[in-house]
C-alpha cells in the first residue's frame, strides 16, 4: 500500500483545453479519497494522469515513494475499475480476473488460487464459467472490482463505477465497496459526480470545478463550511440557501429582516453572503419568538422530511427541512427564523469563504 | 367515413405501416404492385437479357424477332472470355487478373492505412480535429473525374502513368477519406476502456488496440473493405484515363473496348460483364452477416 502525491498537476490538450490546472493533492496511505466535481471538472482527467494513461503537461506525480511521471500505466502498480466495466468481451470471468496476472506472468498455480480467492471474497463463484454478455450490470462490476483486486495492487482507482447501475444496486456495490476498502486497508482514489456517493464513501472529499481544486476535507468539514459559493451551491440537496447579508450591530442581517448570528473576524466593507442550510432555518406559526414573517411558496413532502420553500420578502425564497410532523399549506403565512449556529460567510467578489 | 375492408376485416398486424398506406384499400395496392413490378422488369430485364445473350449462338444474338425462349444454350462466349481464340490466355483474361490485383491491392492499403487513422481520430484529442476531419471528407465532395486532368500530369511527370501501381495509389487515395469516416464511426462504439484496462494490465497502447479493439472492428472493416472493394472494382473514369497497355488495362475498360469495332461480338460482351459482375455479387453475400452487423452496430446500448 502507498499514498499517492500530486503536485501541481497541469493538463493542457493540443486543442487548447485545460482540463487540470496546477492541482496538488495528497492522499495518505490507506485512505478512501473521492474527487466530485460537475462533469468536465478534471476529475477524470487527474484520475487518468495518477494511471497513467494520460499524460500531464507539467506536474508531479508520486505513488508512496517513487516518481512514476515517466512510467507506462502497468509500471505504477496500480488496478482502475471504469464506468463501462471494460471486461474483455471474448473472455469468461475466470479469464477476465485471471488477465492481468498472466500478464505480469505469474505462474499458473498462483494465478488459479488468487482468482479462487478474490471470486470467494467477491461471491462470483457461480459466474465464473460466463461471459461478460452473460452476466447483469451489477456482477460485471462485481468481477471488474475483482479483476482489480486481484493484482493486489498499491492503489485503487475507481472511475464512476456505479454509474451505470440503478439505483438499488448502486446502494448495494456503493457499500460493498466501503467494507472492502476499509477490510483491505487500501489505498483508493474514487471519482464520482455525485455527492450523497462522495459524503458516504470518502474519509477526505476534493471537489473540483473547472480544473481546479475548491477543497479538500472530510465530509463533514465539507458539508458544514463549503470553502467556497461552488462548494456551498454544489454539497447537499436541497443546497445552502445563500443569503445576501449586511453587518451591523454585531449581526447579520439579511433581506426581509431575517438576523444571524455572525462569526468571528467578519471584514466590514465588502458584500457578503451568508451559506444556510435549509435545516438551519425553522417555519413556525407565524409572529412566534424571533421569527420573520414568510409565506409558504411550496411544500415537497418526501416522506421523512419536508422541504418548504419560504418568500420572506428576500428578492430570492429560501428553502428549509422541516420533519414531516410540520404541516404547512402552500401559500399559508408562516414566521421564519434561524436556528444553527454562526453560518459561513462569503465574499460576492472572490466567491471565497471569509469567516 | 367508409370503412374500407382493410380496417374491417382483421388482417395481419400492419401497425409499421403508416396509416395513409391502410386508407387506400385493395385498390391501390393493385396499383402499387403493378407500377413496382413495372420498375423491377424495367430495372431488370438489361440484366436477363445479359444474362440470355451471353449463352445465345452468335446467330441467336442477332435473330429478329429477338429469341427469348427456345434459343440453343452455349457456353463458347465464356470459354472466349478466358481463352484467346488461337488457344492460350485471352486479353480479357488478364484484364481481369489486372482487376482482382488493383482492386485487392488499394482495398487492403486504405484499410491498413484507413483504420488506425479512424482509431486514431478516435480516441485522441487533436488540433483542429474537426476541420482535418472535414478536410479529408471534402476530397469527396466532387466526383473523381474532376480531377483526372491534373491527376494525369501529376502521373505523367511521376512515370506512373500505365502502371498497375498508379490505379492501386489513386483508388487508395479515394478509398482512405471514405475508410476513416466509416471506421471511425465504428471505433467510436468500441469503448475505449478496453484499451485502458489493457494498458494497465501491462500492454503497450498499440497492442491494446491490436490485441482487443481491433478483433472488435472485424465486421466494421470487412463492410468498409466490401465498399471499398466494389469502388476499386467497378472504377471506369481513372482506369481508361491513366492506363493504355493490355498488360496494365482493368476489365471495365477492356469489356468497353470490346465495343465499337466494325463488328461488336455481343455474346462475348454479355459474358465478360457477367463475369465481371459475379465476383461483387459473391462478395457482398459472403460478408452480408457483416453488413448487416457493420449497419445495426450503432444500435447497441453501451
Amino acid at each position: 500500500m502507498a499514498g499517492i502525491d500530486v503536485t501541481s498537476l497541469h493538463k493542457k490538450y493540443p486543442d487548447g483545453t485545460v482540463a487540470v490546472e496546477h492541482v496538488d493533492l495528497s492522499i495518505g496511505d490507506g485512505e478512501l479519497f473521492v474527487m466530485l466535481g460537475p462533469s468536465g471538472c478534471g476529475k477524470t482527467t487527474t484520475l487518468r494522469a495518477m494511471a497513467g494513461l494520460e499524460r500531464q503537461t507539467s506536474g508531479d506525480i508520486r505513488i508512496g515513494r517513487t516518481l512514476v511521471n515517466d512510467l507506462p500505466p502497468a509500471e505504477r502498480d496500480i488496478a482502475m475499475v471504469f464506468q463501462f466495466y471494460a471486461l474483455y468481451p471474448h473472455l469468461r470471468t475466470r479469464d477476465n480476473l485471471a488477465f492481468p496476472l498472466r500478464a505480469e506472468g505469474k505462474p499458473e498455480k498462483e494465478v488459479r488460487e488468487r482468482v479462487a480467492e478474490v471470486a470467494r471474497m467477491m461471491q462470483l463463484e457461480r459466474l465464473l464459467d460466463r461471459r461478460p454478455h452473460r452476466l447483469s450490470g451489477g456482477e460485471q462490476q462485481r468481477v471488474a472490482l475483482a479483476r482489480a483486486l486481484v493484482r493486489r495492487p498499491q492503489a485503487f482507482l475507481m472511475d464512476e463505477p456505479l454509474t451505470n447501475l440503478d439505483a438499488e444496486l448502486r446502494a448495494d456495490v456503493r457499500t460493498e465497496i466501503k467494507h472492502l476498502q476499509a477490510e483491505l486497508g487500501t489505498t483508493m482514489v474514487y471519482v464520482t459526480h455525485d455527492q450523497v456517493e462522495a459524503m458516504s464513501l470518502g474519509h477526505r472529499i476534493a471537489i473540483l470545478n473547472k480544473g481546479r481544486v475548491e477543497q479538500v476535507g472530510t465530509p463533514l468539514e465539507v458539508y458544514d463550511r463549503p470553502a467556497s459559493l461552488f462548494c456551498a451551491a454544489f454539497i447537499g440537496s436541497p443546497p445552502m440557501n445563500l443569503i445576501e447579508v449586511q453587518v451591523a450591530e454585531g449581526a447579520l442581517h439579511g433581506p426581509g429582516g431575517l438576523v444571524l448570528t455572525p462569526p468571528d473576524g467578519l471584514p466590514r466593507d465588502r458584500s457578503l453572503v451568508a451559506g444556510v442550510r435549509p435545516e438551519a432555518l425553522e417555519v413556525t406559526a407565524p409572529g412566534a419568538d424571533r421569527t420573520v414573517p414568510a409565506r409558504v411558496v411550496s411544500a415537497e413532502a418526501l416522506g421523512d422530511e419536508i422541504i418548504y420553500v419560504v418568500d420572506h420578502g428576500g428578492g430570492t425564497d429560501v428553502r428549509v427541512r422541516m420533519p414531516p410532523t410540520v404541516r404547512f399549506a402552500a401559500d399559508e403565512q408562516v414566521g421564519l427564523r434561524h436556528a444553527g449556529g454562526t453560518p459561513p460567510v462569503y465574499d460576492t467578489s472572490t466567491e471565497e469563504l471569509v469567516a | 367515413m367508409a370503412i374500407s375492408i382493410d380496417e374491417a376485416v382483421p388482417g395481419p398486424a400492419t401497425d409499421d405501416a403508416p396509416p395513409e398506406r391502410r386508407r387506400g384499400g385493395r385498390g391501390r395496392m393493385v396499383v402499387e404492385v403493378l407500377l413496382l413490378t413495372a420498375l423491377a422488369v424495367a430495372m431488370l430485364f438489361p440484366v436477363l437479357w445479359m444474362l440470355e445473350t451471353s449463352i445465345k449462338e452468335n446467330r441467336d444474338v442477332y435473330a429478329v424477332p429477338a429469341k427469348f425462349f427456345g434459343f440453343e444454350v452455349t457456353l463458347d462466349h465464356y470459354k472466349d472470355v478466358f481463352v484467346a481464340p488461337g488457344g492460350g490466355q485471352s486479353d480479357l483474361s488478364g484484364s481481369f487478373l489486372n482487376s482482382v490485383i488493383v482492386a485487392a491491392a488499394s482495398t487492403v492499403l486504405a484499410t491498413v492505412l484507413g483504420v488506425p487513422a479512424a482509431w486514431a481520430y478516435s480516441r485522441f484529442t487533436l488540433k483542429a480535429k474537426k476541420d482535418q476531419l472535414f478536410f479529408i471528407l471534402s476530397t469527396r465532395f466532387m466526383p473523381p473525374v474532376v480531377v483526372v486532368i491534373p491527376i494525369f500530369l501529376m502521373y505523367r511527370a511521376l512515370g506512373l502513368i500505365d502502371s498497375k501501381l498508379g490505379l492501386v495509389l489513386i483508388y487508395a487515395a479515394f478509398n482512405v477519406p471514405f475508410t476513416i469516416w466509416m471506421m471511425k464511426g465504428f471505433v467510436d462504439e468500441v469503448p475505449a476502456e478496453y484499451e485502458d484496462a489493457a494498458m494497465l494490465d501491462g500492454y503497450t497502447r498499440l497492442q491494446a488496440f491490436y490485441k482487443f479493439t481491433l478483433p472488435l472492428l472485424v465486421p466494421g472493416i470487412a463492410a468498409t473493405a466490401v465498399f471499398a472493394l466494389i469502388f476499386s472494382w467497378n472504377e471506369f473514369v481513372f482506369a481508361i484515363f491513366l492506363t493504355s497497355s493490355q498488360e496494365v488495362r482493368t476489365a471495365p475498360p477492356a469489356i468497353a473496348g470490346l465495343i465499337g469495332g466494325t463488328t461488336v461480338d455481343w455474346g462475348l460482351v454479355a459474358a465478360s460483364a457477367v463475369v465481371f459482375a459475379l465476383p461483387v455479387l459473391v462478395f457482398a453475400y459472403l460478408v452480408r452477416k457483416h453488413l448487416v452487423a457493420g449497419v445495426t452496430l450503432g444500435a447497441v446500448r453501451r
